[in-house]
């Protein structure tokens, strides 16, 4: 099979695999839909212990890499390259998380696109045979992101009514060509895409045209429909964002049913006033290393299309009157045959 | 029975005052701190065209506790001092007449900066 | 040019996309909150001027104020006026605790960065450009009066 179909799809030939997979949540997140799916959850503070919320963020990473290692059964001599990626200025979280590892370190940005990102270019670089086993993760915290992207926390100001919630937590995988786990099989990567969408606090809208770019290129590059997947997953779009998506494949002729789901609608309940859902780069990452990681591995699962999307802004683009660009890149992901 | 009145009057022109704010909020999805300044702003030019002491007097505190109230002082502060100083008084008018509770703010600010932490929100 | 269309058309689709949320509950809570604290600066000035016949109305109003901006503070502190600010929008934003919250909420929250650059330099990243604006307004307003 030729490992590179149409502009934007890569194929993977000699099979990597995700041999372990490891996802940890802050108080709100353990308190969600997924709560008996995650494989740890922090129930009270979301300071994990730490002085500040920022620390807190390298230490999840730090424990979701630890429990990704541990749950593919190897030591941290086996994993051979470190990639990872977050939200913050410099994405310091995974540096420093990094830091405290005696692995070589890759540090990839692609907003709330991350887990995708780092899982395609882990895939790539395992089927290509330089390295056997590698180790992605990425992290987001709702403090810190808001701090960093919106207002101090103690500002009594009303979130408007189209935001989503930064989801606290953290999601790591181990890709290795060796042992057994759900096969990579392709990977689709996207366009950055401007609608012209300028309102920061409108994610999904600003996202949502991206995700059809990377979507459609997808579906010529491997001849496929909607309809071959078990599952297609979006990562933070969101429900206006979902929305917004399902009208704009419609437009072009593919038809997203019942098996189209967004990581940010199935995260929180409902009461949990988020708005229009999760957001953020743990929000694909902890809701695909948890129940979609375990439907994967018994089977209920076979073939999912997973994409996250990751808007690609700054606080001096957005103040400077810049429009939001989006990303969207996506892997196909094959369960363990029964 | 007379006092009683008043506070109803402070309350609707107060919260009236409040309304207009969250309207503008809604409609032009303004943050915080563009709603603050619009306020402020309009409370020198009410003060300076001669149309707040008139509010203010039937208003009281209904228009007096909104930041609008803040921006009057400045400009009554500005105009009392240049009638009685001359140029410097453009200067030190404005923030004489504030300087109580812009001073107060950020006193308490520190002191209560220092003493507590910020915590993630629980909605 | 094409783009600038497809823009155009596409932010017109959201807008219209964007559910119409209910403004009603908002704006009334910001009416009955923004009401009720002007009400209790009211009541403050009032028991001020009662309670200390020789303070001057402008002193008493300078009191009320300064009594309303520590309330504030405190609640900002504790970690409660987040909660009511969701709930009140700009019932609590217009009057002058919205003010001191804007002034606090940073002073809090950028502690961690040291207190010189982060707590003393962040305290108005909110409040700076009400003061700044308020203030060039005022001279501007003196100005006038000057030639007037």
């Amino acid at each position: 099979m030729e490992r590179k179909r149409g502009n934007q799809t890569v194929f993977f030939n000699n099979k990597p695999k995700i041999i372990g997979h490891y996802s940890i949540v802050g108080p709100k997140e353990g308190k969600g839909n997924l709560r008996n799916y995650f494989s740890e959850i922090e129930e009270k503070d979301d300071f994990f212990g730490q002085e500040t919320y920022e620390k807190a963020e390298r230490v999840m990473i730090e424990r979701a890499l630890d429990g990704a290692i541990k749950s593919a059964n190897a030591k941290y001599s086996d994993v051979h390259l470190f990639m990872a990626g977050d939200l913050l200025n410099q994405i310091i979280s995974s540096s420093y998380a990094a830091r405290s590892f005696d692995i070589p370190y890759v540090g990839v940005f692609g907003a709330c696109s991350t887990m995708v990102e780092s899982l395609a270019l882990s895939a790539c670089l395992v089927d290509g045979g330089h390295f056997d086993t590698i180790a992605c993760a990425t992290s987001s915290h709702f403090s810190t992101a808001e701090r960093q992207f919106r207002f101090p926390l103690e500002l009594g100001n009303q979130r408007p009514p189209t935001s989503q919630w930064t989801v606290t937590g953290s999601g790591a995988d181990i890709v290795s060509i060796k042992g057994n786990g759900p096969i990579i099989t392709c990977a689709t990567f996207g366009k950055v895409t401007d609608y012209g969408i300028g309102d920061v606090n409108n994610m999904g809208a600003a996202m949502a045209p991206a995700a059809m770019n990377t979507l459609i290129a997808h579906f010529k590059d491997t001849n496929t429909t909607p309809k071959d997947y078990d599952l297609i997953l979006s990562g933070d779009l969101g429900k206006l964002g979902s929305e917004i998506l399902i009208d704009l494949m419609e437009e072009q002729g593919y038809k997203l049913g019942l098996n189209y789901k967004d990581c940010g609608q199935i995260i929180y309940k409902r009461n949990q006033n988020v708005l229009m859902g999760g957001s953020g780069c743990a929000c694909s990452a902890t809701v695909f290393n948890s129940i979609i990681m375990k439907k994967l591995l018994t089977g209920e699962l076979k073939k999912v299309l997973f994409m996250a999307t990751g808007a690609l802004l700054s606080t001096t683009s957005s103040q400077q009157g810049d429009t939001v660009p989006g990303i969207a890149h996506a892997v196909v992901i094959e369960g363990v045959k029964k | 029975m007379n006092e009683w009145y008043v506070y109803l009057i402070v309350f609707a022109t107060g919260g009236l005052v409040c309304f207009l704010g969250q309207v503008l909020i809604i409609k032009t999805k303004m943050t915080s701190a563009r709603i603050l300044v619009t306020f402020v702003v309009l409370g020198v030019v009410l003060e300076a065209v001669g149309i707040f002491q008139p509010i203010s007097d039937f208003c009281k505190a209904g228009i007096n506790v909104p930041i609008i109230g803040f921006g009057a002082s400045l400009a009554r502060g500005a105009i009392n001092a240049v009638k009685s100083t001359g140029i410097l008084g453009i200067f030190t008018g404005g923030l004489t007449a504030t300087a109580g509770g812009i001073a107060a703010a950020i006193f308490f600010a520190f002191i209560f900066g220092i003493i507590f932490k910020a915590r993630t929100k629980k909605l | 040019m094409q783009e600038q269309e497809r823009n155009k058309r596409y932010n017109a689709y959201v807008e219209a996309k964007i559910a119409k949320t209910h403004a009603w509950p908002s704006l009334f809570n910001s009416f009955w909150v923004g009401g009720l604290i002007c009400t209790f600066g009211q009541l403050c000035n009032d028991l001020i001027l009662l309670w200390f016949p020789s303070v001057s109305t402008q002193s008493a109003w300078a009191y009320t104020l300064i009594i309303l901006i520590f309330l504030a503070s405190f609640l900002t502190g504790l970690g409660v006026f987040d909660k009511i600010g969701a709930f009140a929008g700009a019932g609590t934003i217009v009057p002058i605790t919205g003010f001191s919250n804007s002034i606090t909420s940073p002073a809090v929250e950028f502690k961690n960065e040291g207190i010189i650059f982060g707590m003393c330099a962040k305290m108005f990243i909110i409040a700076g450009p009400v003061i700044v604006s308020g203030t060039v307004a005022s001279m501007i307003v003196g100005l006038i009066y000057l030639f007037v």
